[in-house]
């Protein structure tokens, strides 16, 4: 087998709090990608899933810090790399792909302009070659007539075709992997399905590595073949996507798993996960998940449980669920 | 001690960490308390005409004048305390700048949350009155109508707020239709309740930040556009000097060593306007959610 | 029609175009319009029963909202009219009733920050009457007990709760209205995927228990098929299907209705999914295709489909289609139809 493209251990980033200390957005987070390969990163909103994305794009900004682990791409540790080397990286070995793409667009240059400029960030291009090469880029992410959309705004873009201008910038420089951070969450679910089935031939197609977050388990089940699971700031659960979603071993993806309408019968009350998700700043001092757990009990209080791995699965639970249940 | 909970007590909280505005704020508070209590703080009333002697008149600070007490800051040229003066030129000014700047506020907050409840043509023609107004200097505004008014506390509070009440009315409407659009008061209409109630009670707290912010800033204004006319001499009587008067009727003997007559008055204003300009900067910085942590 | 309770007759909205001073002079003098007005619904008709749960559902600009908000009582609709009972929901733009109430998508939007949220459920109560104003405190507190809150919460401001409890208040503001017709605006779809449980589960206990009729709008097929009785497919500002959900959503009738259900990320144990994207984009709602607005996204359409938009029509017994080749599609079973929307 190949080594890895991308091989994070034991990433922690941390925020520093107003009143003094720091919550920890990550904390201890180990996965690797291979090359061609889907990634779900699956979690809800706080639980450091894109914070995970921020700081492997070396994007953390302060108050907040990157406060341990290594993150080595193609070969090369980027933690403690200077910023010089992040931006060297940044865009062709590794890019990102926002929920938003008003916020990546400038709404006052073409989109031609804009991929001219984010071209000549790594390599010089003549004029003519350089629109070549946009052209093929957003016709390779479906975009019709892509020549003569390169003297077109952002806003002559329907939503899904802008977030399809995004990917395209992004892919300008065949980086070998892609953050996508809920790039569909936004769209309406026929485009999102179009761009699912377009991400998937590209990355089967040009060996693209994809780490794909989305707080959906159901976009992310047909689509990534792996899946983390994440609670708090850490990863829970991870392993082969079909594992995983068959037989759980952590009781948070089991209930996020049983929440859904589509495992209920119509009419029949959703089996729901009592209470709310933790506030980073006051961590229980065991299991985060413990509060709402079914399974829970004092020594799940006492500390965070380490990851017990199996194959090629892992999860952190002190009473993981039966393999089979 | 527990966490803060209340909008102001949060607010509050925030406030206290800066403490330049928490300086600027006591500063103000110092101001206005002295003004408040000018009568029996100043050593002499200056407004009565029977303590004046012309004998003490433009004496340096620290001369021991006819009243028997010492002139910390000298006298002006009419033989008034300067102390005395600025702390009852500060009475007025602060009346004044209040005063107005609460008219001000009230008619134009009306006028422009009506504008952007009601919509339609009521929208159109305030806020195209607003707009024309907003496009003259307001200095040149309040010149005109003092003049055109005559002097008094009255006529000159009213030509104060002919020249600010477009800023209020102009902000106003801003946070009134952004606001207008929200849910909140889409569930309130839809409950349904009436328009009355959704004003007064939804509409207009929320609209209250930016006024806030716009009120401080504008009562500034107006203490220094009143100083302004009153120095041109379009403001209040000369009997009742407020700290424009002083500085004017000091500036003829700027150049003849007795600066102190405008130099006084001049610095009470300008760390009045200054405080209140600091404090006002704070509560911007804290109402302007991209600041905010 | 002895059993609609809510009925929607010919309702249609269009959002005027917002004209500068300038654009206005000059189509006063004549000159062709420089903007088009956006008729965001067309024509829709439709009857809520009493007792049911009416889904809505469909894509960002397919006019969901817009119908809801008229059916709650928000926005005046431009034609048409909305009835509940026999008696208009809005009289002279405004909302006439208060037996119709909303829940909106945005807890974080839809409740005044500077109210405590104690004060903004018996807000509209103590308004109408429907409590006076020394029992308002039991009264609130009862119904902040109903939706699964503690009743000392009521002295609380709104930042203080959290996403999930933000919407039970503003669930309580509504039913503390007593309505006879809850309108669910997405009511779930801020929320986090493990909270999204709790509040339906929520919303489904409360209209049984108090007999509510509901009208649910959601862009989630997968929710709309949980709890609704019947369901509603708007597309580009016509409803294109309605019928039972349970049979709508199995072996739906109009080819968009099928499109959306195999576009849908389902959660897939294999790892292999089958997303079957729509071809093509919704066409401008201010320039909508002359005949069924879906025709030129459709495998299936012919040129008579191009012609007029066809009318909503009984394909089956209370299934009704504004497809005219929905025999092609009740005829098979929805895997082998399903080639038609292929990638």
């Amino acid at each position: 087998m190949s080594p890895p493209v991308l091989d994070v251990v034991d990433l922690t980033t941390e925020f520093a709090l107003r009143g003094g200390g720091a919550a920890r957005a990550v904390d201890g987070v180990s996965f690797s990608l291979a090359r061609g390969e889907i990634v779900g990163l699956v979690g809800e909103s706080g639980s450091g899933k894109s914070v995970t994305g921020f700081s492997l794009m070396g994007l953390i900004d302060p108050p907040g810090r990157v406060a341990g682990g290594s993150v080595r791409l193609n070969g090369a540790e980027l933690a403690g790399m200077d910023a010089e080397g992040l931006r060297a990286r940044r865009g062709r070995e590794i890019a990102m792909i926002f929920q938003d793409p008003v916020a990546t667009l400038n709404p006052l240059l073409t989109v031609g302009a804009q991929m001219r400029m984010a071209l000549a960030a790594h390599a010089r291009t003549p004029r003519r070659a350089a629109d070549d090469r946009c052209a093929a880029a957003l016709a390779r992410v479906g975009i019709p007539a892509a020549r003569d959309r390169l003297a077109a705004y952002p806003h002559e873009f329907s939503g899904g075709m802008r977030q399809r201008v995004a990917i395209a910038i992004a892919l300008l420089h065949a980086p070998s992997v892609v953050i996508a951070d809920e790039p569909t969450t936004a769209l309406d679910v026929s485009v999102q399905a179009q761009i699912l089935v377009e991400m998937r031939a590209l990355a089967a197609e040009t060996g693209l590595s994809l780490i794909w977050i989305s707080h959906d388990l159901a976009v992310v089940s047909g689509f990534a073949s792996r899946i983390l699971v994440m609670y708090a700031g850490r990863v829970v659960e991870q392993g082969p996507a079909e594992a995983v979603l068959r037989a759980p071993r952590h009781p948070y993806t089991r209930g996020l798993i049983d929440s859904l309408p589509a495992a209920a019968k119509p009419g029949e009350p959703l089996r729901q996960i009592p209470g709310g998700a933790p506030s980073l700043g006051a961590l229980p001092p065991g299991c985060a998940f413990a509060p709402r757990c079914p399974r829970a009990a004092g020594a799940c209080r006492a500390a965070p449980p380490v990851e017990t791995r199996e194959g090629a699965r892992a999860w952190r639970c002190l009473f993981p669920l039966e393999a089979g249940a | 001690m527990s966490a803060p909970s209340t909008p102001l007590a949060l607010f509050w909280a925030d406030f206290r960490e800066n403490r330049v505005a928490l300086a600027a704020l006591a500063m103000v508070a110092l101001i206005a308390l002295a003004a408040i209590f000018a009568p029996l703080i100043a050593p002499q009333n200056p407004y009565d005409l029977a303590t004046l002697s012309l004998m003490d008149a433009r004496r340096p600070p620290g001369f021991v004048g006819s009243g028997g007490y010492v002139h910390l800051l000298g006298t002006d040229p009419q033989g008034r305390d300067l102390v005395s003066a600025i702390l009852y030129g500060l009475r007025i000014s602060i009346q004044i700048g209040v005063a107005a700047g609460a008219v001000a506020l009230t008619l134009g907050a009306t006028l422009g949350v009506a504008a952007a409840y009601l919509g339609g043509r009521l929208e159109a023609l305030i806020m195209r009155a607003v707009d024309l107004q907003l496009s003259f200097p307001p200095i040149l505004l309040a010149l005109v109508l003092s003049a055109l008014l005559g002097q008094g506390r009255l006529q000159l509070i009213a030509a104060l707020v002919a020249a600010q009440y477009a800023y209020f009315a102009r902000t106003a409407y801003g946070a009134a239709s952004a606001e207008r659009r929200k849910d909140y008061v889409e569930a309130a209409l839809a409950t349904p309740l009436s328009g009355r109630r959704v004003v007064f009670r939804h509409l207009l707290p929320n609209c209250a930040p930016p006024l806030i912010v716009v009120a401080t800033v504008q009562i500034a204004n107006a203490i220094s556009l009143e100083a302004t006319l009153s120095f041109l001499g379009l403001g209040l009587p000369v009997n009742e000097p407020s700290l424009g008067m002083l500085i004017a009727n000091g500036f003829p003997y700027m150049m003849s060593g007795r600066s102190w007559i405008s130099v006084y008055p001049g610095v009470a204003l300008i760390v009045l306007i200054v405080a209140i300009n600091l404090v006002g900067d704070q509560v911007r910085d804290q109402f302007n959610p991209r600041l905010r942590r | 029609m002895s059993e609609a309770f809510l009925s929607v007759e010919a309702v249609s909205k269009t959002f005027a175009p917002r004209l500068s001073l300038g654009e206005r002079i000059a189509a006063a003098l004549g000159a062709p319009p420089a903007k088009r007005p956006l008729q965001a619904v067309r024509e829709v008709s439709l009857e809520i029963r009493r007792g049911e749960t009416l889904g809505l559902v469909g894509e960002s600009g397919c006019g969901k909202s817009t119908l809801g908000r008229m059916i709650a009582g928000i926005a005046a609709p431009s034609a048409g009219a909305v009835s509940l009972d026999g008696d208009p929901v809005m009289r002279g733009g405004r909302k006439a009733t208060t037996r119709v109430q909303t829940v909106f998508q945005d807890p974080f939007a839809s409740l005044d920050p500077r109210m405590k949220v104690g004060d903004a459920i018996a807000e509209g109560p103590v308004a109408h009457g429907l409590v006076a104003k020394p029992q308002a405190r039991a009264y609130v507190a009862g119904w902040l007990d109903r939706c699964g809150l503690d009743p000392a919460m009521a002295d609380r401001w709104p930042h203080q709760f959290s996403g999930g409890q933000r919407q039970r208040v503003a669930i309580a503001r509504a039913l503390a209205m007593q309505p006879d017709l809850l309108v669910c605006d997405e009511p779930v779809a801020s929320l986090d995927v493990s909270i999204q449980a709790q509040i339906l589960n929520l919303l489904m206990d409360l209209r049984r228990d108090l007999g509510l009729t509901c009208l649910f709008v959601s862009h989630d097929i997968s929710i709309v098929r949980h709890v609704s009785d019947r369901v509603a497919v708007m597309y580009l500002g016509r409803i294109v299907e309605l019928g039972p959900a349970a049979s709508v959503l199995a072996r739906p009738a109009h080819p968009y209705s099928l499109g959306l259900l195999e576009s849908a990320p389902r959660l897939s144990l294999d790892g292999r999914s089958t997303f079957r994207p729509i071809p093509g984009d919704v066409p401008s709602p201010l320039a909508p295709p002359p005949g069924c607005a879906f025709a030129p996204r459709c495998s299936l359409a012919q040129d008579a489909c191009r012609a007029a938009p066809p009318p909503l029509s009984e394909v089956a017994p209370e299934r009704f289609s504004a497809c005219l080749r929905a025999d092609v599609l009740t005829g098979r079973p929805p895997g082998q139809a399903s080639h038609m929307s292929g990638a």
